[in-house]
C-alpha cells in the first residue's frame, strides 16, 4: 500500500496509524498527527486504519528559538 | 503624521513599492510589535522591523547575554556580555534607526503579565526557546485576539506558522499541549545552527511586515518547515481543529495559566528568553 508519509511517497505494511509510527520508531508523544489534512487525536491513532493514497504528516514538536 | 525629506530618504525603498507606498510606510510607522525574547530569532527579527521603521517594538526578556548566545543572537556583542539582553538589543536598535521607539520589559513572560502586555501591541512574535511559553505566547494572543507570528528552531530544522486567533490554526490546534517532559530537546539542550534563527526570525519579521501593511497572504492555516541540511522548505496545510483545548467547538482552557517549567539537563532558566 502507497501512503505519502510527511510529503514523501512510501510503501507500507500496517494496518493502522500507530503501526506507521512504531514502524519508523516514533514515540506517539513526540508528534501531533495529521491525516489528509485534520489532525488526528492521539486517543485515536490505534483505531484509525490506513488506506491507499493518504496522506499522513508527522508533525514534531520544535521548540528553540533562543 | 508627515515624514520628513530624511526619512522618505531613509524609507525610499519601502515607498517605492506599490503594495507600501508612503501610505503602508505611515502604517509601519504608527504600529506597534512585541518581540518575546531578544534571543536567537528575537535578534534578527528586532533588527529588520527597526530598520523597516516600525513604531514601537516591545522585548520582554530576564536574561542576560551570556557567550553561549553569541553564536546565533546576533544583535548581542562581545561587549555586552553580562548585561540584560533587552538593553543591550535597544541600544543596537536605537543605533540602527532612532525613529524607533522601544519598550523594554526586563521580566520572564508569565500568565500574570502576559495579557496585559500582549494588549498593546498589534503583532507578537514569538521568540521563545521553551513548550510553556510557546503555549502560553498562543493562548495570550488568543485571549487579546492578537495576531502572533510563531517560530521554532532545533538542530537543523526550523518552522514558522502565522496564527490569526479565531480565524486561523493556532498552536493548540496542532500541539494541544506541551510534550511530556524530557521527551523532545530544546535548543539549549541539543544545539542549533546559528544561521537558522537569521532564516527564520527574517520570516518571521516578513510576516509581521505583511499583517501590518495588510498586504499579500499570510502564512496562516499553514506551517512552513525548514530543513538546513537539504535547504529545503516544505508547507505543511493545518487547518482550526473543533477538538482545540483552546479555540475548539469545547474549550477546556477559559484562562492563562503557566504549564510546568521544562526541565533540562544542561540549563534550568525558562520563562521569556
Ligand atoms: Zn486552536
Amino acid at each position: 500500500m502507497h501512503v505519502k508519509i510527511n510529503g514523501k511517497s512510501e510503501e507500507v505494511q500496517g494496518a493502522t496509524i500507530l503501526d506507521l509510527l512504531k514502524a519508523k520508531n516514533i514515540d506517539p508523544h513526540m508528534v501531533a498527527v495529521e491525516l489528509n489534512s485534520a489532525m488526528l487525536e492521539r486517543d485515536r491513532l490505534a483505531t484509525t486504519p490506513v488506506k491507499e493514497g493518504d496522506q499522513v504528516e508527522f508533525l514534531f514538536y520544535m521548540g528553540g528559538g533562543r | 503624521m508627515e515624514f520628513s525629506d530624511e526619512q522618505v530618504t531613509r524609507y525610499s525603498r519601502h515607498i517605492l513599492l506599490p503594495e507600501v507606498g508612503g501610505k503602508g510606510q505611515k502604517k509601519i510607522a504608527k504600529s506597534r510589535i512585541l518581540i518575546v525574547g531578544a534571543g536567537g530569532l528575537g535578534s534578527p527579527a528586532a533588527f529588520y522591523l527597526a530598520a523597516a521603521g516600525v513604531g514601537t517594538i516591545g522585548l520582554i526578556d530576564s536574561d542576560a547575554v551570556d557567550l553561549s548566545n553569541l553564536q546565533r543572537q546576533v544583535i548581542h556583542q562581545t561587549t555586552d556580555l553580562g548585561r540584560p539582553k533587552v538593553l543591550s538589543a535597544k541600544e543596537k536598535i536605537n543605533a540602527l534607526n532612532p525613529d524607533v521607539e522601544v519598550v523594554t520589559y526586563e521580566d520572564r513572560f508569565t500568565s500574570k503579565n502576559a495579557l496585559e502586555l500582549v494588549a498593546k501591541y498589534d503583532v507578537v512574535i514569538d521568540g521563545v526557546d521553551n513548550f510553556p511559553a510557546k503555549f502560553l505566547i498562543n493562548d495570550a494572543c488568543f485571549f487579546a485576539d492578537k495576531p502572533l507570528v510563531h517560530g521554532g528552531i532545533l538542530r537543523f530544522d526550523g518552522r514558522v506558522t502565522t496564527i490569526v486567533p479565531r480565524k486561523s490554526a493556532c498552536y493548540r490546534c496542532v500541539f494541544k499541549h506541551p510534550p511530556p517532559p524530557g521527551l523532545v530537546a530544546s535548543c539549549q539542550e541539543a544545539g542549533v545552527i546559528g544561521v537558522l534563527a537569521g532564516i527564520i526570525g527574517t520570516i518571521q519579521a516578513t510576516e509581521a511586515l505583511k499583517l501590518v501593511l495588510g498586504i499579500g497572504r499570510p502564512l496562516t492555516d499553514r506551517m512552513l518547515d525548514f530543513d538546513a541540511r537539504r535547504t529545503a522548505f516544505r508547507e505543511i496545510r493545518t487547518r482550526k481543529n473543533p477538538h482545540c483545548p483552546l479555540c475548539g467547538e469545547h474549550p477546556t482552557i477559559t484562562e492563562l495559566f503557566d504549564h510546568e517549567p521544562e526541565t533540562c539537563a544542561v540549563n534550568v532558566t525558562s520563562g521569556a528568553s
